[in-house]
């Protein structure tokens, strides 16, 4: 990392409109940019209100069941022969992944603007389940935008988040996932601004969202920096998380934005190859481009339209990413690699087998990475790895590859 | 003089409204276009709004979405409108066209070269739908200096201080967008659009054009007795689509609706019509 980098600045971005340096900012209809700077004075205000501080606190503690452990792989970190390896474990949150840190902070922000009826997208359905659940729980309408495709894919999800009381919309434009979700679910919004609050699962979309999510998010970097103090008396040497939107990522990563000894890397989905057509991998393998409301990386083609992505794991199959990570890229602070379908699915397999802990898809490409990385690291060196969800919701695609049927 | 500002004085003074049809370039396919911005000006357009496709149109409804879907399937590019803008440019030299459609394409070839492309063509606005005034720094100064009007929209949701701000980045003519919601889908309510016009009013000069829910020759006949101008795009891209199988009767299609809103807009409404009888026409 340069030198140059006024490192102070490196965690009070973005800027007050919304930039991470020249990604992010707010790209959309004219329609939505009143409920965005709504959005935007009320995340201000309410940020530095104790009292909406103490009931996030309290709804993280007793309904999503923080702190999550960091739990020292030891057999792995033994069998890969290099550095300590130790899981974040997201996974155990209450609806199984990272997603509820920031539903459960958007909902609240929603009952204290006088929403009534929450919309959400999903692409594998997590971030639809969190919405869903703390909709039930507030006593809140929630309609969920699921691409056609995916409602097929994933449907224990659909279900659980009709048992919740969601209504789940499947949607048939475009290439029927998540982008196409996004795109209905930004055209709800534009309709019924009114009453409506719309969760974004992920740190993209239009300025406040990347901001907001990601400090809902940061939960987990602050308690795993905590953690690793107690455990080992010291920072860790790297950090490691998928990235599809890139909200676990950015999660761990912010809290130690500044410690510049801490390397980052984010695992992106390599799908068939980052050299084939067929991956989602944009910070990777695609461009600069501006698509849901900020400017950052694209899979696209040389028109600006955006191509169809594919990751075997639903919640990295998305085109764009966050444009914080974007920024991230560019100067250097965080790094950012592909794995492969085959290397994340060995992972899931490995973990499985000698941690007793089954990882989500999304989340066993960051441990594909950890099984490249931790060998060229000393055994005094220490990896955090984040374990941003668990990996029941998968086994069928799982078995289903493997020629099984469940 | 720029074409949307002459088009817009001699209709003013004709006492004549602008009638503004909305296509997708390349819907239903590339070889139907250039023919039917002709047969849209013959049937009484006075302004052409072409959309230039895109993979992701968060601000269309169903209509427009399956229009940019047609077109995306022959590969219609950003590059291809412009062709097609120029091909049109070879017999008519008057009528405005302006582009509408989103970021994306013109981020990915660049401000200038689409400026500088756009300019050659003959293209005289651009209206992007996912890019407000605050992130058009850079995009406003090249189209500056290429002579495209920046046209922004407004909408109901605008406060007074924006107003200020889009119509003092906006030239040729302010987009109102009359109703909360994307393109097509529900109706508008004249009322309501009459009160907001008279608030921008207020904030500019410049024509106003209304869009969004006009979708037959009644409604177009009330909206332009508020309005400079009336924005008509999922009615006719309906037409389109209704005719994508046999892309020989899409002209007359369009034509047809087209001359009965130009007639219905050149008549005043009853109301209007009471008022022009007794106290003389221009008003």
């Amino acid at each position: 990392m340069s030198n140059e980098i006024a490192v102070p600045e490196l965690s009070a971005q973005p800027d007050a409109s919304g930039h991470f340096g020249v990604y992010g900012g707010r790209f959309v209809a004219e329609t939505l940019m009143a409920p965005l700077d709504e959005l935007t004075a009320a995340y201000e205000r309410l940020k530095n209100d104790a009292e909406f501080q103490a009931e996030l606190d309290k709804d993280l503690a007793h309904y999503v069941g923080r702190p999550s452990p960091l739990y020292f792989a030891e057999r792995w970190s033994k069998q890969l022969g290099g550095a300590r390896i130790y899981l974040k474990r997201e996974d155990l949150n209450h609806t199984g992944a990272h997603k509820i840190n920031n539903t459960i902070g958007q909902a609240l922000l929603a009952k204290h603007l006088g929403k009534t009826r929450i919309i959400a997208e999903t692409g594998a359905g997590q971030h639809g389940v969190a919405s869903a659940t703390v909709a039930a729980r507030l006593g809140l309408e929630c309609v969920v935008y699921m691409g056609a495709e995916d409602v097929k894919r994933q449907a224990l999800n659909v279900y659980r988040m009709k048992l919740l009381g969601a209504e789940v919309v499947p949607v048939t434009a475009g290439s029927k996932t998540l982008k196409d979700a996004l795109n209905e679910a930004m055209r709800d919004w534009v309709t019924n601004v009114d009453n409506t609050f719309y969760i974004i699962g992920t740190v993209a979309g239009p300025h406040p969202y990347p901001m907001l999510v990601r400090d809902f998010q940061a939960i987990i970097g602050r308690e795993a920096k905590e953690q690793v103090m107690e455990a080992e008396g010291r920072l860790p040497d790297a950090l490691v998380a998928c990235v599809g939107g890139g909200s676990n990522a950015i999660g761990l990563f912010h809290p130690f934005i500044e410690d510049k000894d801490v390397a980052m890397y984010g695992v992106e989905g390599g799908g068939d190859g980052i050299d084939t057509p067929r991956h989602a991998a944009p910070l990777c393998a695609g461009r600069p481009g501006v698509l849901h409301g900020n400017r950052t990386y694209l899979v696209e083609d040389d028109n600006g339209q955006i191509i169809e992505t594919h990751s075997v794991s639903a919640g990295l199959d998305y085109p764009g990413v966050g444009p914080e990570h974007a920024w991230l890229k560019d100067i250097g602070r965080a790094h950012y690699v592909a794995v492969t379908d085959d290397e994340a699915l060995q992972a899931f397999h490995d973990l499985t087998k000698i941690e007793g802990i089954m990882p989500a898809l999304e989340s066993s490409h960051a441990l594909a990475y950890v099984k490249k990385l931790a060998p060229t690291m000393s055994k005094g060196q220490i990896i955090i790895v984040n374990l941003s969800g668990r990996g029941d919701k998968d086994i069928h695609t799982v078995a289903g590859l493997e020629g099984m049927t469940v | 003089m720029s074409r949307i500002k002459a088009c817009f004085e001699a209709l003013k003074a004709a006492n004549k409204k602008a009638l503004i049809p909305f296509v997708t370039a390349g819907d239903p396919n590339p070889n139907v276009t250039v023919p039917l911005m002709h047969t849209m000006v013959e049937a009484g357009a006075d302004l052409l709004e072409l959309g230039v496709p895109f993979s992701d149109p968060m601000a269309e409804g169903p209509i427009i979405q399956k229009a940019c879907e047609r077109a995306l399937a022959h590969g219609t590019s950003l590059r291809d409108v412009l062709a097609m803008v120029a091909e049109f440019r070879k017999t008519n030299t008057t009528t405005p066209v302006v582009l509408m459609g989103y970021m994306n394409p013109v981020e990915i070839m660049g401000y200038q070269a689409f400026a500088t492309a756009a300019a050659e063509a003959g293209v005289d606005g651009l209206i992007t739908v996912d890019m407000p005034p605050e992130e058009a720094g850079d995009l406003l100064a090249v189209l500056k200096g290429a002579e495209i009007d920046p046209i922004f929209l407004l909408a109901p949701t605008t406060i007074d201080k924006r107003i200020t701000k889009i119509c003092a980045e906006t030239s040729g003519f302010v987009y109102y967008v009359s109703l909360k919601g994307v393109t097509g889908v529900a109706n508008l309510d004249v009322a309501s659009v009459e009160a907001k016009i008279a608030q921008i009013r207020k904030h500019t000069d410049m024509p106003i054009g209304v869009g969004f829910g006009i979708r037959d020759a009644e409604t177009a006949q009330r909206v332009a007795a508020v309005a400079d101008a009336v924005v008509v795009g999922s009615a006719i891209v309906n037409r389109v689509a209704e005719n994508a199988e046999s892309p020989e009767k899409i002209n007359e299609a369009v034509a047809a609706l087209l001359r009965e809103m130009r007639v219905a807009m050149d008549t005043d409404p009853p109301k209007a019509g009471w008022f022009a009888r007794l106290f003389g026409a221009g008003h």
